[in-house]
């Protein structure tokens, strides 16, 4: 794996007026429900993980998991109760105030669910806002901002206030306005939530063909199981304040670890998110039929021919070595079957 | 038994109403009993009761408690008297240097900050006011008045007024366009021709003092109290309180701690305009969604761009309705603070008032108005105002309002002086026209009212006799006959009632310090007088808001009218009212109708208004008509907002009604006009504006708590 950007060692976040004293007293054994008898809430507890450079980790949970807690702790909206969190390798709850600025100036985006758009700003004096707060002149700021407007596909509404703007555009404003200072890292608070399903669709495809050019190390926070799917590299799913399981896409649906998380992947149509390594057998690699298929295919695109075979089907990596093989039934069982018991 | 399950609260308020009217028919009035009462330290009568406390000596007629309490709280106004000539006067004596005298004086402390103050606020109006007029204070207060003998050259010669139009002109047409620039020269030249220049220009430049200092203050204050929940929570009380104090009240005070003038005036204004500036701060501050807060940050805002760039912008609603009022309450005071000695056109309408040239009144009134129409249209278009990143604008477009105003500038000054050529001996009319130089409508209008009078004086007089005899006399009789025990059951019985034990103590510590004070029979006739108020207006209100609500055009129309009725200062709702009906507690009734018909008219649209479109769907789909939808959807929802604006409504009456005092009324607001003529009236003033203040406050409490609850059980908001 490359380089570390984000790293979090059991990071908490309780509320409440003794939350530090009570965390101290439980010697990093956090029960909810004796704090909330307390008076505290938990809102994150004992969460550990790391981002590496470029990577999408999405943070799926419902309301009230803590999810959204957990990111204003890293970007130090909120300061964590206990733990510690790198970013680059700096302490970031050692930061004083000022270099807390400049890491926000210049190294963070953050994009929100309800956008938090200035309602006095016009879409492009928006953009420029964290560009004008750094200092930057007016035309430069502006010239940048300009570019970001191009960016998100908003030209010729740069002018426009965002109560002019659909749901839509004014996340893409939202989107142009965290990426106005070219951050390393993104923070995205459900910024698809509050759109429509096709709209979402379609921000959510423009958000990959962003981040293809863009290459951000990102954290996404979502409750919609299956943007996370679509979206991430790896996937965090919370609940009650606790990281259940932390995993790729595809191990989550294979491996569920808990019972919690089981209950999400149920509905999912596994072969629109696995892959044929996922599912192939790495140990036999003979008696192979003529057909070869790619290892990071979706299974949906090539079930149907793999399906018509009688014989083993290999598969192979991007130089054409044969790395495995799959048995046409495994394509039944992994779609139809096995899903009471992973697979 | 049954409809008592169903309906618990009417049979409270029925048991309420039991209680209240048998104590009002068990306790008989005593036969000693005289209107006139409980001046405490005015009269000296043998038949009066007296007693000490904390070495000050109370007198007061007694009665049977349950009649009217005893004043044990008349020792107050003599002790904030006395307090405030020992601040002034002994407390904390120390070294001054003296620049006249060349030699260091003792000075109590507080007489020293308080001859500084106003000698900086003087020297800001001065300036201002020499800018626009001429004059040589400015100067003066840099050098000396030898210095000023030396060279009388440096006398600043003032604008004339062909300039400060242009200007006022230019200045609307860089903030909005051409309508309001067309607006501002007009004003100002109807201003020049009709020779009210001089007394504008003074007031004009007591309120460009006043309202930005206020504006500042207010912000700065708001801000504080945002930031922090211990300023908060010590500055509530304080503003809750001068948000229904009368302005009248607060002039005595000022009047022995600053003196008389305009500094005093500008000082006092600020005290006024202050709270609800602050109010609407804290108020805008926090409707700011957390989400755009986190947004700065993440910009990384420091602390004070966050304040500067995203907060007070985003709050920039409420803030703007906070410089509104700022501006509203620095226009009424203009006019009331010539009391205390502010000239401009608010001691000239005054003067008119005074000496029923209802004319001259109508004229001094109209350019008030228009100054604060004018100023008011200005904030909100600097407010709104938009930059243009794109535009390739050449040196003459940027420029050109700066172009356009030295042009003006020097046609201006050519004018004026070649206007020394024309009128020669005379006055320079291209200069400044003088006070009574310009036309005057005065004879006609002082005509017009003559012929009203003799027209209709038949009728305007059996009216005013009907209305008195048969209306307000009983009424006021009838609030009179409240024993008081009786009054403070109601009021507490209704506190709890509605908003259960906390609301009782706050209703019954209110209501209790008007019963001790020594008016509380003045505070009765005041109640009676704002009652009678409030009812017709809220019956004009609502049903004016309920028609206009039928179309949308009208509503829009109504609430503009609204806009601009607000505007007003409070005293010149009194002319028109004088001109029909002379000096008569009709006329103050009237007055106090039309100002609190606006509140009332506003809060029923914007009521109506806010009730969601879904509900009207489902309404009509359900198959009512426009009259079942009235009265089943639309008023059940906005009747809360509609609560709200009887709140403010009560608010305005009351004002009217210490405002009406100047008439001729019997009620506070006469004790109040009359303590500012006492040397000992400060004590009496603000214990009597605090008066007005608790009363305004009690209905206050049981409204806005009703309100709450009511919202909550409908769920809005």
């Amino acid at each position: 794996m490359s380089e570390t950007v984000i790293k979090c060692e059991s990071v908490y976040k309780i509320f409440g007026e003794n939350a530090k004293k009570m965390l101290e007293e439980s010697n990093g054994n956090v029960d909810a429900k004796t704090f909330q008898e307390k008076g505290c809430i938990v809102g994150v507890n004992n969460a550990s993980f790391e981002v590496a450079k470029g990577e999408m980790l999405v943070v799926m949970g419902l309301s009230g998991s803590g999810k959204s807690t957990l990111l204003r702790c890293i970007s130090r909206l909120t300061d964590a109760t206990g733990g510690k969190i790198f970013i680059e390798g700096q302490d970031l709850l050692e930061l004083n105030n000022k270099e807390l600025i400049e890491l926000r100036r210049n190294k963070m985006g953050m994009v929100f669910q309800s956008f938090a758009l200035l309602p006095h700003k016009t879409v492009v004096e928006n953009i420029a806002f964290p560009l004008q707060i750094k200092g930057t002149n007016t035309e430069e700021s502006i010239s940048r901002a300009m570019e970001m407007v191009k960016l998100v596909g908003l030209d010729g509404r740069e002018n426009y206030f965002p109560r002019e703007l659909s749901g839509g555009q004014q996340q893409r404003v939202g989107i142009a306005r965290s990426l106005a200072v070219e951050p390393d890292i993104w923070f995205l608070d459900e910024p698809f939530s509050a759109l429509d399903p096709l709209i979402r669709k379609e921000m959510q495809d423009e958000f990959l063909r962003l981040q293809e050019k863009l290459q951000k190390t990102i954290m996404f926070i979502t409750h919609d199981f299956d943007e996370a799917l679509k979206l991430a590299d790896r996937i965090a799913i919370m609940k009650d304040g606790i990281i259940e399981q932390l995993d790729t896409p595809a191990n989550i649906v294979l491996n569920p670890a808990t019972e919690y998380v089981r209950k999400f992947t149920e509905e999912v149509p596994r072969e629109k998110v696995l892959i044929i390594e996922d599912v192939m057998d790495a140990s036999s690699k003979d008696d192979l039929g003529d057909l070869k298929v790619s290892k990071d295919e979706i299974i949906e695109n090539v079930a149907e021919k793999i399906l018509t075979q009688e014989k083993l089907v290999g598969v192979v990596d991007s130089n054409n070595n044969i790395v495995g093989s799959i048995k046409p039934s495994k394509i039944i069982d992994t779609v139809f079957g096995g899903r009471k018991n992973g697979s | 038994m049954e409809y008592l399950k169903k309906y618990p609260k009417l049979f409270q308020w029925l048991f309420l109403l039991i209680v209240f009217f048998a104590l009002c028919f068990a306790i008989d009035v005593p036969e000693t009993y005289k209107f006139i009462r409980g001046q405490a330290e005015f009269v000296k009568d043998p038949n009066q009761s007296v007693y000490f406390f904390l070495g000050k000596e109370v007198r007061y007629y007694a009665f049977d408690v349950f009649w009217r309490l005893p004043p044990l709280l008349g020792w107050l106004p003599i002790w904030i008297n006395d307090s405030l000539f020992f601040l002034m006067n002994e407390w904390m004596p120390m070294e001054f240097w003296n620049e006249d005298t060349q030699e260091f004086k003792t000075r109590p402390i507080l007489l020293q900050i308080s001859r500084n103050l106003t000698a900086f606020m003087t020297f800001l109006i001065e300036l201002i006011r020499e800018i626009l007029l001429g004059g040589l204070e400015t100067i003066v207060a840099f050098t000396s008045w030898d210095f000023i003998d030396a060279y009388p050259w440096l006398e600043l010669p003032g604008l004339p007024w062909t300039i400060v139009a242009a200007g006022a002109a230019i200045l609307s047409y860089k903030l909005s366009g051409k309508g309001l620039a067309l607006f501002a020269g007009l004003t100002m030249i109807y201003i020049s021709i009709f020779g009210q220049w001089k007394p504008s220009m003074q007031t004009l430049s007591f309120i460009l003092v006043a309202a930005p200092l206020s504006f500042i203050f207010g912000l700065g204050l708001g801000i504080a109290a945002y930031k922090s929940k211990r300023v908060e929570k010590a500055l509530y009380p304080i503003l809750l309180v001068m948000q229904t104090m009368p302005q009248y009240a607060v002039l005595v005070p000022a009047l022995v701690l600053f003196g008389v003038g305009d500094h005093a005036a500008v000082i006092i204004t600020m005290v006024v305009a202050v709270p609800p500036m602050i109010l609407l701060t804290i108020l805008g501050l926090r409707a700011v969604p957390p989400e755009v807060i986190e947004a700065g940050r993440m910009s990384g805002c420091t602390n004070w761009q966050l304040m500067l760039k995203v907060l007070i912008p985003t709050a920039r609603r409420d803030i703007l309705i906070g410089v509104n009022q700022v501006i509203m309450v620095c226009f009424s005071m203009a006019v009331i603070s010539a009391f205390i000695g502010a000239k401009g056109l608010g001691f000239n309408l005054l003067l008119a008032l005074n000496q029923l040239n209802i004319g001259l009144a109508l004229e001094a009134g109209l350019c008030i108005s228009l100054i604060a129409i004018l100023l008011d249209k200005m904030s909100l278009a600097w407010a709104n105002k938009q930059t243009d990143y794109f535009g390739n604008l050449t040196f003459f477009q940027r420029n050109k309002n700066v172009i356009f105003f030295a042009a003006s500038f020097v046609i201006g000054i050519i004018l004026a002086y070649v206007g020394t050529f024309i009128f020669k001996g005379s006055f320079n009319y291209l200069f400044e026209i003088p006070h009574n130089k310009g036309i005057s409508t005065a004879d006609f209008w002082n005509k017009g009212v003559d012929w009203i009078f003799d027209t209709f004086f038949v009728y305007i007089k059996a009216f005013n006799t009907w209305l008195i005899q048969d209306v307000l006399q009983p009424m006021r009789a009838l609030y009179l006959r409240m024993p008081a025990v009786a009054t403070l059951v109601l009021a507490v019985g209704a506190g709890y009632l509605i908003g259960g034990i906390r609301s009782a103590l706050v209703v019954a510590a209110l209501t209790l310090f008007i019963a001790l004070s020594p008016w509380w029979d003045r505070a009765l006739v005041t109640l009676y007088m704002a009652t009678f108020g409030v009812v017709i207006s809220c019956l004009i209100g609502f049903t004016v808001g309920t028609l206009c609500f039928q179309n949308k055009k009208s509503a829009a129309f109504m609430l503009g009218v609204c806009d601009i009725f607000q505007t007003f200062p409070s005293f010149v709702y009194l002319i028109p009212v004088m001109m029909l009906f002379g000096i008569t507690d009709t006329s103050v009734l009237i007055a106090v109708i039309v100002y609190a018909t606006i509140p009332a008219t506003r809060y029923t649209i914007e009521g109506l208004r806010s009730v969601p479109v879904g509900l009207h769907e489902a309404a009509t789909m359900s198959g009512v008509n426009k009259f079942q939808r009235l009265t089943k959807i639309e008023f059940p929802l906005a009747f809360p907002h509609m609560m709200l604006g009887l709140n403010q409504t009560i608010v305005f009456a009351l004002f009217m009604v210490i405002i009406g005092a100047f008439i001729g009324t019997e009620d506070l607001g006469q004790y109040i006009l009359k303590a500012l003529s006492d040397k000992n009236g400060a004590g009496i003033g603000l214990t009597l504006g605090i008066c007005v203040a608790f009363i305004g406050l009690i209905f206050d409490n049981l409204i806005r708590t009703w309100v709450e609850k009511r919202k909550k059980h409908l769920g809005i908001n």
